[in-house]
């Protein structure tokens, strides 16, 4: 495995693009041990407009704390897809959401029906973001699955926890059945 | 006892610093990007005995810092770009009355209202001559979320000695950078608090020989009688026309930092022994500059970093060093242009001074960095 990865999370503002940013971030550094930075971009509004966080994972000391040339791309809108799918470097791995975002024409881009998955299987469209991340962590191995948990359950509202879990395996077998 | 390791943002970090340093007050107006540190100070203050106080406005904010911070608190506030605008006239209250004191400044794209979420270093002429009148300036510019919390513990160590308000100028590139930071121990980080007066109240003069740097000075409301005021004022404390008591008060201030230049200089010296292009970078524009100077250096150009962490008062001597051996000095700012002038200033040679800058709200890339060195190779 490469020794850094720039990854992407994006979407509109309200989908948890941060929340989960900070998530992985503290995930891959405080319980894997890896040097991470995250940064975030919005705008002055805090609901809709884009917004998008940005995850480096190295094991080597990171300098400039933005990503330059994406490894792993999430993009949960169609907006979202169109401002960064240029920015994913060739051989770079996307997941966009199949409900919102029309993705053809690129190798390695995984559609999957994160809100969908959402709304129909733990009744909130809001966790999708977290089966954003339990996908891209069994797609990629960026960061252990036992980390992620931790580190997400340390950061969601209490008695949410059971919905945030099943959030996580749900994202699992999504990407399991993308990966074939 | 573990490592505390924790994942901060450079703003939450600035108040675990400001907690360590041993913060009890916390007077202002919260506004993006320095909100977090508000927010922080909020949840911390109460559980270390402090006091957090949300005023009306940042002049209200800043009033009650100084209040505090005469009354003996260890004080500080936090804004950005129009709150610290607002906050100048009491800035230079705070020089005058010689009260200790941290103003943190998340610098965000001016002018005016600006761009509320973007980034920018464009106050830092602001933090050095922001305020009217002759005065000394002490400013520190993090470059790390690490960095956010030590140097916040050193601003409120230089605030107690030098007796004075300290700028800490943070950017919102750091102050919403999120790292991974070791929570230094107690003990861990030196965290200096002034000394008070020995002498009998009676005996005691608030600005008296010895008492501007690293000497002894009273909290109001202890016993010790003084007057503070904004206007010029004797040792005592009340105004004056004399014009050798305004001279001994200018003096006094300028002396501050002009006397203590040596124990004012913090910068961070990379690859420079043999280096022909010197990068010249400070607080989150810096990280551009740290990247590319080791990019710089596997394709065999000879180039160096210079970064200093205490902005104000410049590092005059430390810049002159390196500009006589370099060809060329790249002053990588993110604005149209503002120490760059400092670094003119101090080139007595005919070494070439390249404004490599970003005023859009966005950090400069590595690869643009890399252009301008590449040019001036």
């Amino acid at each position: 495995m490469k020794d850094k990865h720039q990854i992407r999370l994006s979407g509109s503002g309200g989908q948890g693009m941060i929340t989960a940013g900070v998530i992985l971030a503290e995930a891959a550094g405080v319980h894997d041990g890896k040097n991470v930075v995250q940064s975030q971009s919005y705008g002055p509004e805090a609901r809709g407009g884009a917004s998008k966080a940005e995850v480096i994972i190295s094991d080597q000391e990171i300098f400039f704390p933005k990503a330059t040339a994406i490894d792993i791309l999430l993009a949960m809108t169609q907006e979202a897809w169109d401002r960064y799918s240029d920015d994913l470097r060739e051989g770079g791995l996307a997941v966009v959401d199949s409900f919102y975002v029309k993705a053809a024409g690129r190798p390695n881009v995984h559609a999957l029906p994160l809100s969908q998955s959402a709304r129909e299987e733990v009744g909130i469209e809001i966790v999708a973001n977290f089966i954003a991340l339990a996908a891209i962590a069994e797609l990629t191995g960026v960061v252990s699955k036992a980390a992620l948990e931790k580190a997400m359950l340390a950061r969601v509202p209490r008695g949410t926890e059971d919905k945030n879990r099943k959030a996580l395996e749900i994202g699992y077998r999504l990407a399991r059945g993308a990966k074939g | 006892m573990s490592a505390d390791i924790r994942l901060l943002q450079g703003n939450e970090a600035c108040a675990e610093g400001a907690i360590y340093a041993g913060c009890d007050f916390f007077g202002g107006y919260p506004i993006t990007p320095s909100t977090e540190v508000a927010e922080e100070m909020a949840r911390l203050l109460p559980r270390h005995g402090g006091k957090f106080i949300q005023m009306e406005d940042e002049i209200a904010g800043i009033a009650t810092m100084l209040g505090a911070g005469a009354a003996g608190a260890k004080a500080m506030t936090a804004t950005s770009g129009p709150g610290f605008s607002l906050m100048m006239e009491l800035l230079g209250y705070g020089c005058m009355a010689e009260i200790p004191a941290v103003i943190v400044n998340v610098q965000r794209a001016g002018p005016s209202t600006g761009l509320p979420t973007k980034g920018a270093q464009a106050d830092m002429m602001q933090a050095r001559w922001g305020t009217h009148g002759d005065h000394p300036a002490i400013a520190l510019c993090p470059s790390s979320v690490a960095e956010s919390f030590s140097l916040t513990v050193k601003s409120f160590n230089l605030a107690e000695r030098f007796r004075m308000p300290v700028q800490l100028m943070l950017d919102e590139f750091i102050g919403h950078l999120r790292e991974k930071v070791t929570i230094p121990a107690p003990g861990e980080l030196e965290v200096y608090t002034h000394p008070r007066p020995s002498v009998a109240p009676g005996e005691y003069r608030h600005f008296g020989d010895g008492t501007s740097v690293g000497g002894a000075y009273a909290a109001m409301g202890t016993g010790y009688r003084f007057n503070i005021t904004g206007l010029t004022h004797d040792p005592m404390g009340f105004p004056t026309g004399r014009t050798d008591e305004i001279r001994w008060k200018m003096d006094r201030l300028r002396a501050k930092t002009d006397d203590h230049l040596p124990e004012l200089v913090d910068v961070e010296r990379e690859f420079l022994d043999d280096a022909e292009v010197v990068l010249f970078a400070y607080g989150g524009g810096a990280r551009t500059a740290q990247e590319a100077v080791r990019l710089a250096r596997a394709r065999g150009i000879k180039a160096g970093l210079l970064r200093p962490r205490i902005v104000w008062p410049f590092p005059d001597q430390t810049v002159a060093d390196a500009l006589a051996k370099a060809k060329a000095m790249l002053v990588v700012e993110l604005n149209q242009g503002q120490l760059i002038g400092e670094v003119r200033r101090v080139n007595q040679g005919g070494t070439k001074v390249v404004p490599v800058l970003r005023y859009d709200g966005e950090i400069i890339t590595p690869d643009e960095l890399m252009t301008a060195v590449e040019a001036n190779r």
